[in-house]
């Protein structure tokens, strides 16, 4: 199935934890960590490969954290085959582990 | 120097306002002042003023703040209970050092109190009124003369300090006739860059912030500190008075505005009878002449602060003095105004070494008022 | 992980945060609207390159510091005064865009007086209003709009009308106003609230630059603190109590009152 592919990219620091993103996001793509950034917040993280660069969450994000990055068009899109949920941190400025419910045993290949 | 006319002393003001290169008025209808936002409705309109009445006094002060914050030479008028409403505002006015001009016509109070003239508001103007440490200049006029020569001293001391400037009048400075003449004056050579204003935050510099907001304590005490800086420059430049026959004089006269233009001819009066008097007139109540008032008790014996108030000029007086030479006072409240003859009886009376008290005419009431 | 990286580098960014809105963590608390309506703001500023013709006008309440986050020329006003303080802006810099930005009490409540003349001058103004039924930065009393029942710091068994009277509709009275010409009602819950609170400032800002008239945008907005709620509980409850009494939608289009089904 060609589906559009897009990625998000959330500042750690200045992510609140509200959970707005994760409440707007139609692909259920985004959860908050398990680990607290510096100001006590669990953070959001991008948890699935099927993003698609709706920026439904940029747009409810009320700390403007999230930017939203889209293929454009006319390049080649890498097939969207439904992936083993994976943890994607961008823009991590202090040393931090993530850890998940279930992380699949052994290599993923993407 | 145009040619003097004879006028009213608000609409002086207002046409002094004019000239001075006032952009934006915002009054609201108060006796005995409403006829300066009529002068400006039509005249200044007319010559490219924003003038506008708008829904109370609260409104006014913080649509002066607004377009002060915007660069703009603004001012307000009003009497006693308005500016009452306005002390908020001028807080804010001076903490966020933005200059403007406010008068109040003063009239008598408390409360709604009369349309008659006092100068029931002198602590009110000079000691405070709104709150925290701040402090407006104070101009105090005595002549329709003086209530249009001070609009343009007004808005350049509001410029050059970033400060509000306040003309405390009365109502019968603002109600009263007399010859007026306008001096030579170009807005345009006198009114200073404002790079600090909110004009449209452009590439080349950073965005301007108007506010009187600083949170942090130590913040604030910078700011209180500037301020109380600039309140001492103020105080060392700006004192202005006027001295009358004080030379030689024994008893000395203290009153400002109208109240020190009959203590002048209660002091002639005195004169005329080998009485040795003389006038102190603050023109600046705030910053106040203490030093000259300090200086005259080399050769004063006394000192007869004259007010239309129960007595808050007379507090200033005593501090200067020290207690050096005794100051004491005569008033008269809620809008009546003592005629020359009544300070000529003080003065006779205290260069007897007689006490001095109530008008002839009072005592007989405060005798009943004792009885009852 | 790395191919994540690699292949965003293949990617355009559709979506980052506006220029004008500045780098400062906004102090709100997580989940709160006011962020959202910085942020959209900022965008249309942006969008319609006015920054520097912009001058707002904070107001007192949560928002007092909105100046820090918006990078345009603002001032801070006493709390309820900030539509004369706009007004005073406007008619001396009249080609600037003038827009200020207040909570219910500062609007609603001590500045009633205010928002209702410059609305019936039909000042050239923008004001924008954030409703959450509750004064959040005091720590959560009452609001003019707070709900009949709704409890509150100050209402501890929930507004009566007996001793608190009734949530004001103060945008329904400003609508009637002939001075006032757009009069809209939004929100920043869901990306299409979004999406119409940002028409909704496009449409303000080109009315003003054509002197049309007063506009007034209203956002329904949540208080997750003071309402004791989580963000995404908040605009649930939000959703199900405010807008019956508030819904969303034009109240006045170019001049005319819209016809709606009374709630």
């Amino acid at each position: 199935m060609a589906s559009v592919h897009g990625s998000v990219e959330i500042q750690v620091e200045t992510c609140k934890g509200c959970e707005l993103c994760v409440e707007a996001c139609p692909q259920d793509s985004l959860k908050l960590s398990k680990e607290i950034n510096k100001l006590g917040y669990h953070y959001a993280v991008l948890i699935q490969d099927n993003c698609t660069g709706c920026t439904n969450c940029a747009l409810v994000c009320p700390d403007a954290v999230i930017t939203v990055y889209r293929e454009s068009k006319g390049k080649t899109a890498s097939a969207s085959k439904r992936k083993e949920p994976v943890a994607v941190i961008s823009n991590v400025k202090s040393n931090v582990k993530v850890v998940l419910d279930d992380v699949p045993k052994g290599k993923v290949s993407i | 120097m145009s040619d003097s006319k004879l006028m009213k002393g608000n609409e002086a003001l207002a046409e002094a306002a004019i000239r001075a290169g006032c952009d934006g008025y915002f009054g609201y209808p108060i006796t005995p002042q409403s006829e300066v936002l009529e002068y400006l409705a039509e005249e200044g309109r007319q010559r490219g003023m924003v003038v506008l009445q708008v829904e109370s006094e609260l409104a006014a002060i913080n649509m002066v703040y607004g377009a002060a914050g915007a660069g703009k030479r603004a001012m307000t008028s009003s009497s006693s209970p308005g500016i009452s409403l306005m002390q908020e505002g001028l807080s804010y006015i001076a903490s966020a050092e933005l200059p403007c001009l406010v008068v109040n016509v003063n009239r008598g109070g408390p409360g709604l109190g009369t349309i008659q003239p006092s100068q029931g508001d002198y602590f009110q103007s000079t000691k405070g009124g709104g709150h925290g440490d701040y402090r407006l200049i104070v101009l105090a006029p005595a002549s329709v003369q003086e209530m249009a020569d001070f609009v343009y001293d007004g808005f350049d001391l509001a410029d050059a300090y970033r400060n509000p400037v306040m003309i405390l009048a009365d109502g019968a400075l603002g109600q009263m006739m007399e010859a007026v003449s306008f001096k030579t004056y170009d807005p345009k050579e006198r009114v200073p860059e404002k790079k600090w204003a909110t004009t449209g935050k452009t590439p080349d510099r950073e965005r301007n912030i108007v506010t009187s907001l600083f949170i942090q304590p130590e913040k604030m005490e910078e700011i209180n500190k500037r301020l109380q800086a600039k309140y001492k420059v103020i105080q060392e430049r700006e004192v202005k008075y006027q001295l009358t026959t004080t030379d030689d004089a024994e008893i000395v006269l203290v009153a400002y505005g109208l109240a020190a233009r009959i203590c002048a001819r209660a002091a002639e009066l005195a004169r005329h009878r080998g009485i040795k008097a003389g006038v102190v007139r603050p023109i600046t109540l705030y910053p106040y002449p203490y030093d000259v008032i300090r200086q005259l008790c080399g050769h004063a014996r006394r000192f007869l602060v004259v007010e239309m108030n129960a007595g808050q000029m007379v507090e200033d007086v005593r501090l200067a003095v020290e207690g050096r030479v005794p100051v004491e006072f005569y008033g008269r409240m809620g809008g009546m105004i003592p005629p020359p003859e009544d300070i000529l009886e003080q003065i006779i009376r205290y260069s007897e070494n007689q006490p001095g008290g109530a008008a002839p005419a009072e005592r007989a009431e405060v005798h009943e008022i004792m009885e009852r | 992980m790395e191919n994540m990286t690699a292949q965003r580098e293949s990617m355009e960014s559709v979506w980052t945060k506006p220029e004008t809105l500045t780098d400062t963590r906004m102090h709100y608390c997580p989940g709160c609207g006011h962020g959202a309506v910085h942020k959209v703001l900022m965008e249309v500023v942006d969008e319609m390159n006015i920054q520097s013709e912009t001058i707002g006008v904070a107001p007192v309440g949560c928002s007092v510091f909105a100046y820090h986050y918006m990078n345009v020329d603002m001032q801070e006003a006493a709390h309820g005064r900030a539509a004369a303080v706009a007004t005073g802006i406007k008619r001396v810099l009249p080609e600037k865009i003038v827009f200020s930005y207040q909570g219910d009490g500062d609007l609603a409540a001590i500045g009633t007086g205010e928002t209702i003349h410059a609305a019936n001058r039909g000042e050239n103004i923008l004001v924008i209003f954030i409703n959450n039924a509750i004064y959040g930065m005091t720590g959560g009393q009452m609001a003019p709009t707070t709900l009949l029942g709704m409890k509150t710091t100050t209402t501890p068994e929930g507004r009566t009308t007996e001793t608190q009277g009734f949530p004001l509709k103060i945008t329904d009275l400003i609508a009637m106003l002939p001075g006032a010409y757009y009069v809209t009602r939004q929100a920043v819950h869901t990306p299409n609230a979004i999406r119409s609170l940002k028409k909704a400032f496009l449409n303000a800002f080109r009315y003003q630059q054509a002197r049309k008239g007063y506009c007034l945008i209203e956002v329904v907005s949540n208080c997750p603190s003071g309402w004791k709620m989580t963000p995404v509980d908040a605009n649930k409850w939000m959703e199900k109590n405010m807008f019956p009494l508030y819904p969303l939608g034009d109240l006045k289009a170019e001049g005319k009152l819209v016809e709606r089904k009374q709630p």
